[in-house]
């Protein structure tokens, strides 16, 4: 079973109706003890970094998320809370990812990064299995995780950042798969099927 | 590179699709969850459904239109049409809308704009102007383009921005319905002008008024409605004259 993290800040009914499409067994939830004992984990976001750290803190699911050794695969907002801090209102955030979020320059570019934006990799990683790289994912956000050691897929806008990441158990998208037609749904199916 | 996009709007009232020219005389286009679905296999980016039910249940409507269209369709969506609290925004997005867009509410009261925004995020809230021009000066209307307001529309979009809107959908009153092209002047500007994204909306008559949108005004999104609910225009055919003209699209 997939845990689904509800913490009151998520594209959540979207990526349900995706993992029903993909007829996945998954349920929704924002108890630390039964999302310990899920299979896989989900942590949707959107919104902004600082109050959905307190909404995580309120519902005393800190520690689940950080200590989990099962796949974890962060959502936009909730990959960018995977790092150690976000530029945006600046948030301490779950240090699982040493790195910091950092906003997009409005002086050279439309923010926010609003739209479909190719998706390259070198190698790919299994959330990547039948996917090209150069293909389209949507995108919405104003902040990025930077290119670092964990970058698995990167995109440009102003500049080169990370358009999903891993290390170890811990996976995080920055575009939104569950509103990125076919190709999205195929990462979801990865995450869940090979990750 | 970020793609330029190509936003369906679906007009809707009572759950059925309908286009008005110059903002009357409505005529039917189907269902409003059909149409969605076959937008979002011919390739669509976007869709943005305004629900002109002038009654009461209209925010009941709204929701349970969402909750069908989300369903069914794998690409984000804007909804909008008298939306006027933050409670209902809530309720939209957590019906599975990507954003919604909010009009005469914000006229009425700026403040819901930095509210929404910073409780969902920018990226959820889009500021629908329609914008007529009379002579050398460009006006804000509101209530579905039947009343006049004091504010002008530079300005006004230069203060939504700066309250947290994510995307302005600019409509061209005297564009709107006459398949004689997009205002580019207009556009070229607050594209120029602005920080966020522009939404393209009122005149697409044809292909090259898209090219011209994108390569004259620069524009994020072009948007158009009649044109594609009567299939007078296919949205992969729109999209390959586009990509052959050098504008970054999603094929």
């Amino acid at each position: 079973m997939i845990a689904l993290i509800d913490y009151g800040a998520g594209n959540l009914k979207s990526v349900a109706n995706a993992l029903d499409d993909l007829e996945v067994n998954y349920f929704v939830s924002n108890k630390a003890d039964e999302i310990n004992a899920a299979e896989k984990i989900i942590f949707p976001g959107v919104g902004e970094a600082a109050s959905a750290m307190n909404k995580i803190k309120e519902k005393e699911i800190v520690d689940v998320i950080k200590n989990t050794n099962k796949p974890l695969l962060g959502i936009c907002l909730g990959m960018q809370l995977l790092a150690t801090f976000s530029e945006e209102r600046n948030t301490k955030c779950l240090d699982i990812v040493k790195t910091v979020v950092k906003q997009f320059d409005s002086t050279k570019v439309k923010v926010p990064h609003m739209g479909w934006n190719k998706v390259e990799y070198k190698n790919a990683n299994k959330l990547f299995s039948n996917v090209e790289s150069g293909e389209n994912f949507y995108f919405a956000n104003s902040f990025y995780v930077p290119v670092n050691e964990y970058t698995i897929a990167s995109t440009f806008y102003d500049t080169c950042f990370s358009a999903s990441i891993n290390k170890n158990n811990f996976y995080g998208v920055q575009f939104h798969p569950e509103k990125s037609g076919k190709a999205g749904l195929q990462i979801l199916k990865n995450f869940i099927e090979l990750c | 590179m970020l793609c330029k996009r190509i936003i369906p709007c679906l007009d809707v009232k009572d759950g059925i699709v309908v286009k008005g020219t110059n903002f009357v005389n409505l005529r039917e286009a189907g269902s409003a969850v059909e149409l969605a679905e076959r937008y979002y296999e011919e390739g669509a980016d976007e869709l943005v459904f305004l629900d002109i039910t002038a009654t009461l249940e209209r925010r009941k409507t709204l929701v349970e239109l969402v909750e069908k269209v989300s369903k069914v369709i794998r690409i984000p969506f804007t909804v909008g049409g008298g939306i006027s609290k933050v409670k209902d925004i809530e309720k939209l997005l957590n019906a599975g809308a990507d954003k919604v867009s909010l009009n005469s509410s914000i006229v009425k009261n700026p403040n819901l704009i930095s509210e929404a925004s910073q409780a969902f995020g920018s990226q959820a809230i889009v500021a629908a102007i329609d914008s007529r021009t009379i002579g050398d000066i460009h006006k804000v209307y509101v209530k579905g383009g039947t009343e006049e307001t004091e504010l002008e529309t530079i300005p006004w979009c230069r203060k939504v921005e700066e309250l947290g809107a994510g995307e302005i959908l600019l409509t061209s009153m005297n564009k709107d319905g006459t398949k004689s092209g997009y205002d580019i002047d207009l556009l070229k500007y607050l594209s120029e002008e602005l920080a966020i994204p522009i939404i393209a909306s009122g005149g697409a008559g044809n292909k090259e008024h898209f090219l011209e949108a994108f390569k004259e005004a620069n524009v994020d999104a072009c948007l158009a409605a009649s044109l594609f609910h009567y299939k007078e225009l296919e949205i992969s055919e729109l999209k390959n004259y586009l990509h052959q003209n050098n504008i970054n699209v999603r094929l």
